[in-house]
């Protein structure tokens, strides 16, 4: 798979040659060359055919595919360390290459969580080792993501922890988001938080409504999401802090999400792409792969979705990455684990809202290169001249029909499995790096 | 006079056909002629059940496996027996559930038992979808005893024998389904069954054991008893578990008996000739007043118990009888 030996971030330089160029900071999208040495973009040239090339460089002919920067997918969890049979940092760092995926951002919601900064460094030091895509760990907003004390921010700010969250459990306790959220704001690093009320989610593994209703499955109504969301915003504007909105998923808080832009406020939201992807009505079969937390919703939040994310209301896109085994999953729908992989798939899922939904190519892109980039303070999402060498190449218009069995994670668990998209990854670049290559 | 006993097998043997489905997990699955074959095929059940000689031989060397991860006495023995008067050997399994690992069981037990080559499976569990899931992983037909808070189809197949005996044809009965709608599994299967054969459909109870938009599942909803009774020729009364009456979904119990208990008063605003039908157990002074539960003039009650047993031997003998057509 890797056509150069681990380590050579030098190399032979690479040059790029007619291109279909993306580059999300500034807009273009066109013919392009790019040459790529010592592991960041030497040249960039907006024809197809390069001009002063050396006989040094290996050349490679894109045919017209899509060159683009890397994608960086700010929420995925591994199993590692504690569940390493579900995921380990290199099996979600071989899928996150094949679905050209070059920076993730790792959960603390491991066992022991990432709430320490020899945690975030046992993280970078894997990664390091493993050697194929960005990997950057997320810290614990508190001890032992228990809700109730503040974690060593500052220590793991130091020690590379890009942001802070608690994942999956909403800090209920408002005193302790609060504070979170101020003492956050002294070390300039970004606090994430999932709107959830836990009261009203309680026992939930679906959106309350008919469907739900019919199929006896305990559910939540959707201002569950809305209540949480109006408690974290104020707070955001009591505290002035830098906040992302964890997975939006429902019209109404996207409302809310609204107002508080509208007011100022530092705030972005993500969105996972499975929310961007199916509604409720996926789940009727009791089929555990669409068990998602939060819970698929109606077609009428997915499309409000939409919309919000053309309109850059919704800022970055994820993938939501959650390995869970067979038998985590092969279970009835309630007593089913949560979650999804994704790193494979984001990509051709994401373009499959420019072939059917219509949304603007360059867009989409934004969302899961350049607006995750810069959220998070790293010098990736672009393609310009200084810029790390992450490239996905990618064929937009390839069908793939996606086979779980298929995939790089250990774990299988994909809603997509058996769907047909269209966007075949046809080479992964790090650093100047080829780590993934289609198979010809 | 009850007819001789060749006289209703050879009834039963009329009337049987094969089930059109492989599998009996919902109610909503049948099509009205499927229910009106397998309720005139109970119909002669209950004949043969009358007799000294309960027995036929239409499942004889087939094996019954009767899989509760819930505990139920009623339901359990009705089909132990109902297997037992068709000649099938029958096995009841109860594994111990852990809240660890009930999943697990599930699945492996399911694949167990599959090694044993057995051809009707009755599953309870108490996970909405569980008998679909467990479907896919046998080879035997499966028979859903009841599955969370989604669906109990034979419940629904015996009220539904038990109405038609005492009020002859289902298309344009009013019934009420009252209490407790939005955990009750028999509430959704009869809703489903009722709808499918022309019933009239209320559903009464207070707003928090109301499932959401259940307006739109084909029946008018009130949190009125008395409004929600007025007129209705069946009200069947659902069970509410004593854990949900304390402050949960309903401050007190006895609160939830003057709004929502059915006493004699309230019934009186029913259709005359009205009948009372309960899923069992009972919680007598809760949800329903012992002088109407064991008003015979009124009540289906015992009823219901009785026709059960004809109820679940007319679907085993019809799931057998596809089985026979796959040989």
């Amino acid at each position: 798979m890797s056509a150069m030996p681990p380590g050579a971030k030098s190399g032979s330089p690479l040059a790029f040659v007619n291109a279909r160029l993306i580059d999300p900071e500034s807009g273009y999208d066109g013919p392009g060359c790019v040459v790529v040495s010592e592991g960041v973009i030497a040249d960039v040239q907006k024809r197809p055919k390069l001009e002063a090339g050396s006989a040094a460089m290996k050349v490679i002919d894109c045919s017209g595919a899509v060159l683009a920067p890397g994608l960086v997918d700010m929420r995925v969890k591994t199993g590692e360390p504690g569940a390493e049979p579900k995921e380990t940092l290199k099996s979600a760092s071989r899928a996150a290459a094949a679905g050209g995926v070059t920076s993730i951002v790792v959960q603390p919601d491991t066992n022991p969580p990432v709430d320490e900064p020899a945690m975030v460094d046992f993280i970078l030091r894997r990664a390091r080792d493993i050697e194929l895509v960005h990997v950057y760990p997320a810290g614990a907003a508190t001890k032992g993501l228990g809700g109730e004390r503040m974690a060593e921010l500052g220590l793991m700010a130091e020690a590379g922890a890009v942001y802070f969250t608690d994942v999956d459990r909403p800090i209920v306790n408002s005193k302790v988001l609060r504070r979170v959220l101020s003492y956050a704001g002294a070390f300039n690093t970004l606090v994430a938080h999932r709107p959830k009320d836990p009261w009203l989610s309680d026992g939930a593994c679906a959106t309350e409504g008919e469907l739900a209703a019919r199929l006896g499955l305990p559910s939540a109504p959707a201002a569950a999401e809305k209540i949480m969301l109006e408690r974290d915003l104020a707070l955001v504007e009591l505290t002035g802090a830098a906040f992302l909105v964890d997975q939006i998923s429902t019209a109404e808080a996207l409302e809310c999400l609204k107002r508080a832009k509208d007011k100022g406020l530092e705030v972005s939201a993500s969105c996972s792409i499975n929310h961007l992807t199916f509604n409720e009505i996926d789940i009727g079969d009791y089929r555990t792969f669409y068990r998602l937390d939060p819970p698929l919703r109606p077609e009428r939040d997915r499309q409000a979705l939409i919309e919000a994310l053309a309109e850059g209301l919704i800022d970055l896109v994820v993938s939501a990455h959650a390995p869970a085994p067979a038998e985590d999953k092969r279970l009835p729908f309630s007593e089913a684990a949560p979650g999804a992989v994704g790193l494979e798939t984001l990509l051709p899922a994401l373009l499959n809202l420019h072939h059917e939904a219509g949304l603007d190519l360059v867009d989409l892109i934004r969302a899961v290169t350049l607006a995750p980039a810069q959220l998070l303070g790293l010098q990736g999402g672009r393609i310009a001249s200084g810029a790390p060498a992450d490239l996905v190449l990618v064929d937009i218009g390839a069908p793939v029909r996606i086979d779980a069995d298929k995939l790089a994670s250990k774990s299988k668990n994909s809603p997509f499995d058996g769907r047909r998209l269209q966007g075949q990854v046809l080479m992964t670049v790090v650093d100047g790096r080829v780590v993934h290559q289609a198979a010809q | 006079m009850a007819p001789p006993v060749t006289d209703v097998s050879e009834t039963i043997r009329a009337r049987l056909n094969p089930f059109p489905k492989r599998h009996f997990v919902s109610a909503g699955d049948l099509h009205p002629p499927d229910v009106d074959a397998l309720l005139d095929l109970a119909d002669a059940f209950v004949e043969l059940n009358r007799q000294t000689s309960k027995k036929l031989d239409l499942l004889k060397g087939r094996t019954l496996v009767n899989l509760f991860f819930e505990n139920s006495t009623r339901t359990q023995s009705s089909f132990e027996l109902a297997g037992k008067r068709l000649g099938a050997d029958v096995v009841n399994m109860s594994p111990r559930t852990s809240s660890v690992t009930k999943g697990e069981t599930l699945i492996d037990t399911a694949v167990t038992l599959n090694a044993m080559k057995p051809d009707l499976l009755v599953v309870r569990h108490s996970a909405s979808g569980a008998s679909a899931l467990l479907a896919q992983k046998v080879s035997c037909s499966v028979i859903n005893a009841g599955d969370g808070w989604h669906e109990h189809p034979t419940q629904a197949l015996l009220d539904m024998l038990s109405m038609r005996r005492a009020l002859g044809s289902i298309s344009g009965l009013m019934v009420a389904i009252c209490g407790d709608v939005l955990h009750s599994r028999v509430a959704r299967s009869n809703v489903a069954l009722l709808n499918l054969m022309g019933a009239r459909l209320r559903l009464v109870g207070p707003p928090t054991l109301m499932p959401a938009d259940a307006d739109r599942w084909g029946a008018e909803v009130f949190h009125d008893m008395r409004e929600g009774i007025a007129g209705v020729d069946v009200v069947m009364m659902l069970r509410l578990q004593l854990e949900r009456m304390d402050g949960a979904f309903v401050p007190s119990m006895r609160e939830y008996f003057r709004f929502y208990g059915l006493d004699q008063e309230k019934l009186a605003l029913a259709a005359p000739g009205a009948k009372v039908m309960h899923p069992g157990p009972m919680n007598r002074g809760v949800e329903i007043d012992s002088v109407v539960a064991d008003d015979l003039s009124v009540s289906l009650i015992q009823d219901q118990v009785e026709m059960g047993v004809a109820a679940r031997m007319a679907v085993l003998a019809s799931l057998a009888a596809r089985l026979e057509n796959e040989r």
